[in-house]
This record gives structure tokens, C-alpha cells and sequence, in this order.
């Protein structure tokens, strides 16, 4: 798998909200923390233990997959599935741009009032 | 992972005038670097463009939700994909719609500003925009119907 190592701004034009959307559900947050040590896992191992149903697992790890913070790898006739960190540092990223944004318009408002 | 930005601020002014600096649509022109069409007014689109300098090219585009007067100042609008020139797009469609409040509070030094902005994972749609418009005069009837209810009998 190629590490794309990007900066600046051309790491941040992935769609944001389905990336938000996708880390909007507590089935996904757990799976998400299973797999975001490294070790990737079939669905029968993300299955194990949970209450839910393998296509009730599988149905959320494809919502992950979609917006890339989880890729399927084949391992001869299981999918394995592991995590990839760049969407949601991308996303973190965004929000402390957005952040900054407010700081500096907030500092720009203070002096126009305080004046 | 927290989706929700919130920032408090004490300004050393009345809220009449931070008010004005929020709501006049010139005045909130001038510090946010915006240049509007017109002046705000609940349920109605508020169109212009970013005077930043070098970002001349990016549109604003909000839908303003709540004006309280001297409470809550509200809008709902979308972020830009990138506001690079380059790569700036007018399209926002895969971009959040958050929304964005302004409430104000009586200090005894002026007035304490708290700034959330909220719901970075909604996808904007012409049928949302459309709906909070529909909410919002819809709110508005509603809270003036409260009002009158529970308003003292003079």
C-alpha cells in the first residue's frame, strides 16, 4: 500500500461531512477502536463478542470503507479489514483550521467593539 | 470525536453594541470580511463575498436562522472544499452545513460572547435549506404565541 504523505491544504479536499457522518455512531467508534491498533481483523473477529450480526458489522465497516478509514485487504478467502488513520487526522485537521478561522474573526470583532 | 467548536469571549462593550456588530450586515461585514448583499432577516439567504485579502474569490453563502435581539444571533452555511484560488469550487455540496450561534450575555465589564459552531457532519441540501426555512417561521410564530401566553395580563 502506498503512504501518501501530504500537507497543507491538499490534505484537507476529502468530502469532510461524510467522514463526520461516518464517526457519528457508537457500532463504528468501537469498531474503530479495535482496529485503530494496527492488527487488521476479519469480520468474524469483529463479529465475536458483539451483540450484533455479522451484516450488521459488515453493513458499518462498508460506511467506514467508504470514506477510507477502513480498507479491506484479502487474505486467501477472507477480507481482512484495517484501519488507515488519514481521514480522521485530515478531519482534526479541518476543525483546527476552522478554529483558528473563529479565533482571528473574534480578535477582528473585539477591536471593532472595543474601539 | 468532538465535531463542535465553542469559543468565549469577553468583550469590553454594551451588548447593544455587540449586537449591532453581529447583526448590521455592514458592521458584521467589516470585522468578518464579508461584503453583503443586504441586511439579515430570519429564514432569508445572506449572499456576498470574502473581502480577506487573496480570498476575494470565495462566495459566502448563509441561511440566517435566530435573531433574538440582544440573546442569539444565528445562521446555518457550508464551508468551502478549499479556499485556494486554485482549487477553490463553488460546489459545496459534499461539505457540512453547520451552524453557527452567537449568544450574548450582560457582564459587569460589557459583555461575554460565546461562539459555537455545530454539526460538521450534515450534508446541505436545497430540501434542508428549504426546511429551516419552514422551522424557523415556524419557531418564530410559535415563541410569539408563548409569549403571548404567558405575557401578564396588563
Amino acid at each position: 500500500m502506498s503512504r501518501q504523505h501530504r500537507s497543507g491544504t491538499a490534505a484537507i479536499r476529502r468530502p469532510r461531512a461524510p467522514v463526520f457522518a461516518a464517526l457519528g455512531d457508537e457500532v463504528r467508534l468501537s469498531l474503530i477502536a479495535k482496529l485503530c491498533a494496527g492488527q487488521p481483523y476479519s469480520i468474524s473477529q469483529l463479529t465475536e463478542g458483539s451483540r450484533l450480526t455479522r451484516q450488521a458489522i459488515t453493513k458499518h465497516l462498508r460506511v467506514l470503507e467508504s470514506v477510507g478509514i477502513v480498507h479491506s485487504v484479502h487474505s486467501g478467502r477472507e477480507s481482512l479489514f484495517e484501519f488507515d488513520p488519514k481521514p480522521i487526522e485530515e478531519t482534526r485537521k479541518y476543525l483546527d483550521l476552522v478554529s483558528q478561522q473563529w479565533d482571528q474573526a473574534l480578535a477582528r470583532l473585539k477591536s471593532f467593539v472595543e474601539d | 470525536m468532538n465535531d463542535r467548536i465553542e469559543k468565549r469571549i469577553a468583550l469590553k462593550a454594551p451588548v447593544s453594541r455587540v449586537w449591532r456588530a453581529l447583526t448590521d450586515y455592514r458592521e458584521f461585514g467589516e470585522w468578518f470580511r464579508v461584503r453583503l448583499e443586504g441586511p439579515f432577516a430570519p429564514g432569508q439567504v445572506s449572499r456576498g463575498y470574502i473581502t480577506h485579502p487573496g480570498y476575494e474569490h470565495v462566495k459566502w453563502e448563509a441561511v440566517i436562522q435566530k435573531m433574538d435581539p440582544e440573546r442569539l444571533f444565528s445562521f446555518t452555511w457550508s464551508h468551502p472544499k478549499s479556499l485556494d484560488k486554485a482549487t477553490y469550487s463553488p460546489d459545496y455540496s459534499q461539505e457540512p452545513t453547520t451552524l453557527v450561534e452567537f449568544s450574548l450575555e450582560k457582564t459587569a465589564s460589557g459583555t461575554l460572547l460565546v461562539l459555537t459552531e455545530s454539526g460538521f457532519d450534515k450534508l446541505p441540501s436545497d430540501r434542508r435549506l428549504e426546511a429551516f426555512r419552514r422551522n424557523d417561521g415556524g419557531w418564530t410564530q410559535q415563541m410569539k404565541n408563548i409569549e403571548t401566553y404567558v405575557a401578564p395580563a396588563s
